[in-house]
């Protein structure tokens, strides 16, 4: 058996920015890398301060790029070091070329990216259009509703990214704005060795060491490629274990767990809601008036969207009547045009399950989402449903015309 | 072009990780050439000029005395070694002493 | 007065070799030669970041490497931040005890001109401002050559490229190459060289002293390339050579602010040696040339008056 450590926590007013440098912090991180962009950049300000304070043994590299911070975080983590950084927006875009290498060279990295609006205009406001973009670039995504799930899933981040089952990066993604600067009382750890058993410091991924030299990121002819994207198919589809394996393991040391997705309700349900990020508490709120009125509403939130937990929805969806997908990004030129949306209908197909999936695009750019437009929401989908409609596209909540 | 097994994807090192170093001797890039070189060992001065340049490298020294016709005395020589030399005549171009022959390779 | 040079003649030059045989650059490819000097001076310990280009791309195809050493690529406009990411772990590991602290690990990020001068200028001069000690060795063929010869900030004025062609009106590249190593000296880092591998041993000692000092260092190599230039490939030290002979590259090193020309030329060669062998100058009229001529001779005096005595001899062939 191994042995618990035992955890004192404390409880601090924190906003999902602090707990997110809280949490690097209590993961011992070696190295961060990461240049300022709103609304993350309180993030990186925070760890400075441990750094300065030495409550964190780090070194911190202050890039002049953001792709320079995640290529200096490929170098550090390619040397052995637990490596972070934190970005949103146009920050991630600029980014992209390296997340596809980060992961590709199967470099275990942690980032945690408030969720913003890209431009053009410029917004520097919430939505799910930046993260929506690491879709594909083989990054494990998770997406925390509230400043302690952020806290607990950085943690959890290095246990999955570093499981050899898996070496590949972890994306923690949470509302900008909405979360990163709001304040909500977070437990946080006593002591910063508090998790030093639940992710012990022990690269077992590929280094560069001159004792045992090796050659990374060599040019792979047609003959070779193939194989090496497909073992990246393979450690995704093991990521769903591992995920939920570290989520256990950490309920089980430390009292708080998150499933892969949290549901309410979706047993016998009409409707069942689903979303992610902050949107959800707006969304439980909501629906607990309806719900006064006999509504028979179920309510999921995705804690992961890559990989996707194509079978768990799929294992919702059989419950209800119909689905209702908040989506907070547009992927442009396509009828349904929510990403989480689009993902659910080609679940719901592979099971071979007939479901009406409702696709609704809301807060884009932070356009507010209310109690009363869930409400109509709800009002709209009812009525489609009544009359056996098949939504032939996403509808675009509160867009004026 | 590779003389390597086509490993499939369980078996090959994750992310295209190359875990020996300096593999690449098992490649031979001597049928690049079209001309040749050849130290002449009885006027080559050990000078090790053509061992600085080669870029491939394709010249070793090799620790064994050596005594030219006219009796002078060498603790090595040089030799091209003709799996790797690409015969791009570098080496011809510094040997001060004109110790290297060019000769045209036979096809 | 400098110190005794650690390497002087090829006596001195280690045996032993950190890159294979078997890569693919070109017959007679002098990036070859400097990568070979380059690791033999290094040594085994040593971590090699390497940018997208010929060097790159001719010593790692999966599955085989030319590399001895560690070696990592990651992309092509992001060496020196990689190599920033790797000093700064090690910094880190080595105060956690994680690696041995008293181990030195040379850094060495490797990259073209394209790389450099381009498209990686932005990471390299970052890297420089934050002082990691990593060497950062630019290998300058002047021109993207890996892509099939385009024209980078590093090819010289008149030069053939693939996109500055030679047309009736436009006769090979319009600007002036641009003066990338006095740029990394303005950021005031401890040493910064120029080399080519014409002069092996004065190349090699630089290596030696940029991997030596605390804080960035910068080499700048003059990487003759026998595709791109349109040369046979048996010149290729020959050209390297004839660029510092006709005072086209002048071999220099600024140690802690000290400038000094540490390949004197008391008898300079005219340019038009430098560019008869090579096709990329084929169009230059007799009159382009005498210009750069002028433009060389300028920049001689400019040299010598920094210096304060002729480092750099007068034209006599
Ligand atoms: C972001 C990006 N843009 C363009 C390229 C295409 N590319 C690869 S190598 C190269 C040229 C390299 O030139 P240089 O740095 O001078 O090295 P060389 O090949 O001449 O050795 C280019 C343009 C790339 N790999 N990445
Ligand atoms: S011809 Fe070129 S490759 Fe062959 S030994 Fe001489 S320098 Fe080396
Ligand atoms: S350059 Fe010529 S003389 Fe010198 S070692 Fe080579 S073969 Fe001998
Ligand atoms: S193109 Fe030029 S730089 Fe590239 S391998 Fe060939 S000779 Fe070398
Ligand atoms: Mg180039």
């Amino acid at each position: 058996m191994e042995s618990v450590l035992k955890v004192t926590w404390k409880r601090l007013p924190l906003s999902t920015n602090f707990a997110i440098a809280q949490a690097v912090k209590d993961s011992d991180v070696d190295v961060v890398s990461a240049y300022p962009i709103t609304p993350q950049t309180t993030v990186v300000e925070r760890i400075s301060e441990f750094i300065a304070n030495g409550e964190l043994k780090a070194e911190m590299i202050h890039v002049e790029s953001e792709h320079s911070a995640m290529s200096a975080a490929i170098g550090a983590s390619a040397v052995g070091a637990r490596t972070f950084t934190a970005t949103a927006a146009q920050g991630l875009e600029l980014m992209h070329e390296l997340l596809h290498i980060a992961s590709g060279l199967r470099l275990p990295i942690v980032m945690s990216v408030a969720a913003r609006a890209l431009s053009a205009p410029l917004s520097i406001w919430g939505d799910y259009s930046d993260v929506m973009n690491v879709r594909d670039t083989s990054w494990i995504i998770i997406i925390a509703s509230t400043a302690q799930e952020a806290y607990d899933s950085v943690i959890q981040a290095y246990r999955i990214a570093e499981d050899p089952r898996v070496f590949l990066p972890v994306l923690v993604a949470y509302d900008g704005y909405a979360m990163s600067h709001t304040y909500e009382p977070v437990y946080v750890s006593e002591k910063s060795d508090a998790f030093k058993d639940y992710i012990p410091k022990n690269p077992r991924w590929y280094t560069l060491n001159p004792e045992k030299p090796i050659t990374m990121g060599a040019m792979a002819s047609p003959e070779w490629f193939y194989e090496f994207k497909y073992q990246q198919v393979v450690a995704m589809k093991n990521a769903l274990d591992v995920v939920k394996e570290a989520d256990d393991e950490y309920g089980k040391r430390y009292e708080r767990k998150y499933g892969i997705i949290e549901e309410e309700g979706v047993e016998g349900s009409d409707i069942t809601f689903v979303t992610y990020g902050g949107l959800y508490g707006t969304l439980k709120e909501s629906i607990e008036e309806l719900r006064k009125k006999g509504e028979q509403i179920g309510l999921a939130r995705i804690r992961l969207f890559r990989p996707f937990p194509s079978e768990m929805l799929a294992d919702i969806a059989e419950k209800a009547k119909a689905l209702v997908v908040l989506d907070r990004a547009i992927t442009f030129g396509v009828n349904i045009s929510g990403p989480v949306a689009r993902e659910i209908i080609s679940s719901l197909y592979a099971r071979g399950i007939e479901r009406n999936v409702y696709s609704f695009i809301v807060g884009i750019g932070q356009r507010t989402v209310t109690e009363k437009d869930i409400i109509a929401i709800y009002e709209k989908v009812k009525e489609m449903l009544a009359s056996h409609e098949r939504q032939k596209e996403s509808i675009y909540w509160g867009v004026r015309e | 072009m590779t003389q390597e097994k086509l490993l499939g994807w369980k078996e090959l090192p994750l992310g295209g990780a190359i875990l020996e170093p300096g593999n690449s001797e098992r490649r031979y890039t001597g049928d690049w050439r079209t001309f040749k070189p050849v130290i002449l060992q009885d006027k080559c001065t050990r000078c090790l000029r053509c061992w600085i340049v080669c870029p491939e490298p394709a010249i070793y020294i090799i620790d064994e005395p050596y005594t030219t016709k006219s009796g002078r005395q060498f603790k090595f020589s040089v030799e091209v070694n003709y799996d790797y030399c690409k015969g791009c005549g570098m080496c011809v171009e510094e040997c001060e002493p004109k110790a290297i022959d060019w000769i045209e390779e036979e096809k | 007065m400098m110190a005794k040079p650690y390497f002087r003649t090829v006596y001195d030059v280690p045996r032993e070799e950190y890159l294979a045989p078997g890569h693919g650059l070109c017959a007679g490819c002098t990036a070859g030669t400097i990568v070979k000097l380059l690791l033999k001076v290094a040594g085994p310990n040593t971590i090699v970041v390497n940018a997208t280009g010929c060097v790159e791309v001719s010593t790692t195809p999966f599955p085989y490497t030319s590399w001895k050493v560690p070696w990592i690529h990651v992309a092509f406009e992001n060496t020196a931040a990689v190599a920033s990411g790797i000093e700064s772990a090690l910094k880190a590991l080595k105060a956690k005890g994680m690696i041995d602290p008293a181990k030195r690990i040379n850094i060495i990020a490797l990259a073209g001109d394209g790389g450099t001068y381009d498209i990686g200028f932005q990471a390299l001069s970052g890297m420089l401002e934050r002082g990691h000690k990593v060497m950062y060795v630019l290998y300058d063929n002047e021109a993207y050559m890996n892509t099939g010869i385009q024209r980078s900030g590093g090819t010289p004025e008149y030069a053939w490229t693939t996109t500055t062609p030679v047309g009736k009106i436009l006769k090979g590249k319009v600007q002036q190459k641009k003066p990338i190593a006095e740029i990394v000296a303005a950021h005031r880092i401890p040493y910064v060289a120029t080399a080519n591998p014409g002069y092996f041993a004065d190349m090699m000692n630089k290596f030696k002293k940029g991997l030596e000092v605390e804080g960035p260092s910068f080499v700048h190599v003059l990487q003759p390339c026998t595709t791109g230039w349109k040369f046979d490939p048996r010149y290729g030290i020959v050209l390297a050579r004839l660029a510092t002979e006709t005072a086209l590259w002048i071999n220099w090193q600024q140690e802690e602010g000290q400038f000094s020309v540490t390949v004197s030329v008391p008898r300079r060669k005219h340019v038009k040696h430098y560019f008869e062998l090579q096709g990329r100058f084929s169009h230059l009229t007799e009159e382009d040339i005498e210009k750069i001529q002028k433009e060389v001779d300028l920049e001689v005096d400019r040299i010598n008056k920094l210096v304060g005595r002729t480092v750099i001899g007068p034209l006599v062939e």
